[in-house]
């Protein structure tokens, strides 16, 4: 056995399955049961007022056969079924890979580093409907600033990028990406800096060093919480609704449209509520086996960030 | 002899060769994560800074002819068109930004406290139950929302934005607390009750300070999450109660509106949250960084 493999096998105590318990756990006693459920009690209010009763209403009002058949029948629908899948699919993947890459560049020790990171974070305070707005304006043609930077650089005349369905769906991805990268950049950043220094170092006298380290250190450690970070952002993304309603706009003539802003506006614009709800609802297939799968993985890994 | 020597030179030339190859590397990524960074963010600066209201910010300009700061004085003295309000959204996006984050630091470690440190038998439910609210995501139930609230009485109240952002932040924050109080020795909570504190005075004396730093990264998440929505404000409030997000959201498809006021208002809207970030930075770096030590 080498020694990489040594520390890997025994340096790593802390997925153990459950939560550690104290040796001679008890069941709690009266009085301290009562204030557990005390402390318990208003998210669980919540979770009843704001989780439950939606969902129900939610599923309710998606219940009526037909309005599948309508949404089948609307021509927009099925191209924005795939503009969801693409913009998830590229969208959530690329930035988790570029995320996972960069917190590797952001563990370097430099001082020029630490202060390029407080900047690399600012989309992520940034807020979203501004970012995107700002997005919409970089991007607007001729007289955006990206088009005018390619002509006075490169001599190229930019494209209308909202003319066009695949520039269109790509702007979005690229404002996407660039909106919610530095979050899991730091998550990433954050677990690495948990990953025991003497692994690394057992690992470079095996010879390990740069790629290599990359996929047979690095990336088997937290293969797990990139999994778990990646479900977890697949489903906050098939509802980003912000990205797409103010970079795009949905435009050209709603070819780049989501599910969540087509839901939108049938409810909002075209006054059909249930059949905005159905819209959003198609995507549930997909949804819940993410959160299965998810929960699934949070069990058996409950301390391993 | 001379050849014995000649090899760990080369060696160390060739060590030296790749350390610099890997500096420029570096310092060109940086260089390119740092427009890519700060581009959209020029861009608004661009628009913000210009004198004039109307069209000039449309003309491809890559340095605004004479930087001015009217935008930011018409702002501040809502004078501008759409900005009347300015300082009444203002005050509405932080009230609804700060109570989401007190409400979901305080439901949010309650409920964590008495999963995780309580014992509670069958405590996994709950985490489990809270995970499945992310099984629709949260745009997806803007529609029963708007009913809910009317059902609820808080029709355009900014109770009702508060309530879905709360509902939605608290099963992050549960998930991050539960992974860190599984850090804290369950010994120092046994100590205390020996000496007769109650749940009470562990929650309050114990978890709490310890919790310091994670409780500051659900703060910011929760704090985050309210000022980027957009969605929920825009729906569930109007007119008096409107939020910065949604008066400048209505501007898209308006080409004749004062832009450098509205830029500068962007920018003079995204300053908390920075502020908030570099305040508990320190924090968030320690909590985000715990298991390490």
């Amino acid at each position: 056995m080498s020694s990489t493999q040594q520390v890997l096998a025994a340096g790593r105590p802390l997925s153990v399955k459950g939560p550690w318990r104290p040796p001679g756990h008890r069941h709690l006693r009266g009085s301290d049961f009562r204030w557990a459920i005390a402390f318990v009690l208003p998210y669980a209010a919540v979770f009843f007022a704001f989780v439950i009763y939606p969902f129900g209403y939610a599923l309710w009002m998606a219940s009526k056969p037909s309005l599948y058949a309508d949404l089948i029948a609307d021509r927009s629908y099925l191209p924005t079924v795939v503009n969801t899948l693409l913009f998830v699919g590229l969208g959530v993947n690329v930035k988790m890979f570029l995320a996972l890459l960069l917190s590797g560049f952001f563990m370097r020790r430099r001082w020029w580093i630490r202060a390029l990171l407080a900047v690399y974070v600012l989309p992520w305070a940034l807020a979203a409907a501004q970012a995107c707005l700002s997005f919409h304006w970089m991007l607007i043609g001729e007289q955006g600033l990206i088009d005018r930077l390619l002509l006075e650089l490169l001599g190229i005349d930019g494209p209308l990028w909202f003319n066009n369905r695949w520039l269109g769906l790509g702007s979005n991805i690229i404002a996407y990406i660039w909106k919610w990268m530095p979050f899991w950049t730091v998550i990433f950043l954050a677990a690495r800096m948990m990953i025991p220094r003497d692994i690394y170092d057992s690992a470079e006298i095996d010879g390990a060093t740069g790629v290599r380290r990359f996929f047979h250190v690095t990336f088997p450690l937290l293969a797990n919480l990139y999994l778990i970070c990646t479900l977890l952002s697949t489903l906050w993304t098939f509802g980003d609704f912000t990205t797409v309603y103010l970079v795009s706009g949905g435009g050209p003539h709603n070819s780049t449209e989501v599910l969540a802003t087509l839901g939108f506006h049938y409810a909002f614009d075209f006054g059909r509520p249930a059949l905005g709800v159905a819209a959003v609802m198609s995507a549930l297939p997909v949804l819940i086996p993410i959160v299965i799968v998810l929960m699934r993985r949070l069990q058996t890994s409950e301390a391993q960030l | 002899m001379s050849s014995a020597l000649a090899l760990p030179r080369a060696a160390r030339q060739r060590y030296r060769l790749r350390r610099v190859l890997t500096e420029a590397g570096s310092v060109m990524l940086g260089v390119v994560i740092l427009i890519w960074s700060l581009l959209p963010v020029y861009q608004m600066l661009l628009i913000a800074l210009d004198p004039e209201e109307g069209e000039i910010e449309f003309a491809g300009n890559i340095w605004t002819p004479e930087p001015s700061l009217d935008g930011f004085r018409d702002v501040v003295t809502q004078e501008a068109r759409y900005l009347e309000d300015f300082w009444h959204q203002f005050g509405n996006s932080l009230f609804i930004g700060l109570l989401t984050m007190f409400l979901t630091v305080l439901i949010g470690s309650l409920a964590s406290f008495a999963v995780s440190r309580m014992r509670l038998s069958k405590g996994s439910l709950l985490t489990n139950a809270a995970l499945l609210t992310y099984a629709i995501p949260a745009s997806f139930l803007i529609v029963p929302y708007y009913q809910i609230m009317h059902t609820y009485g808080l029709s355009n109240s900014l109770w009702a934005v508060i309530a879905a952002q709360v509902t939605f932040a608290i099963p992050f924050a549960i998930l991050m607390l539960q992974l860190y109080a599984s850090l804290i020795p369950f010994e120092l909570d046994d100590a205390a009750r020996v000496d007769g504190a109650s749940p009470v005075q562990l929650y309050l004396r114990i978890y709490l300070p310890l919790m310091m730093p994670a409780l500051a990264v659900v703060a910011v998440y929760a704090l985050l999450l309210a000022w980027n929505d957009y969605l929920y404000q825009a729906v569930l409030l109007s007119a008096r109660n409107m939020t910065v997000s949604v008066m400048q959201g209505q501007l898209f498809t308006d080409t004749d509106a004062p832009w450098n006021a509205m830029m500068a208002a962007a920018i003079i809207y995204v300053m908390p949250p920075i502020a908030l970030l570099f305040a508990l930075g320190r924090y968030v770096v320690a909590g985000l960084t715990m298991g390490s030590r």
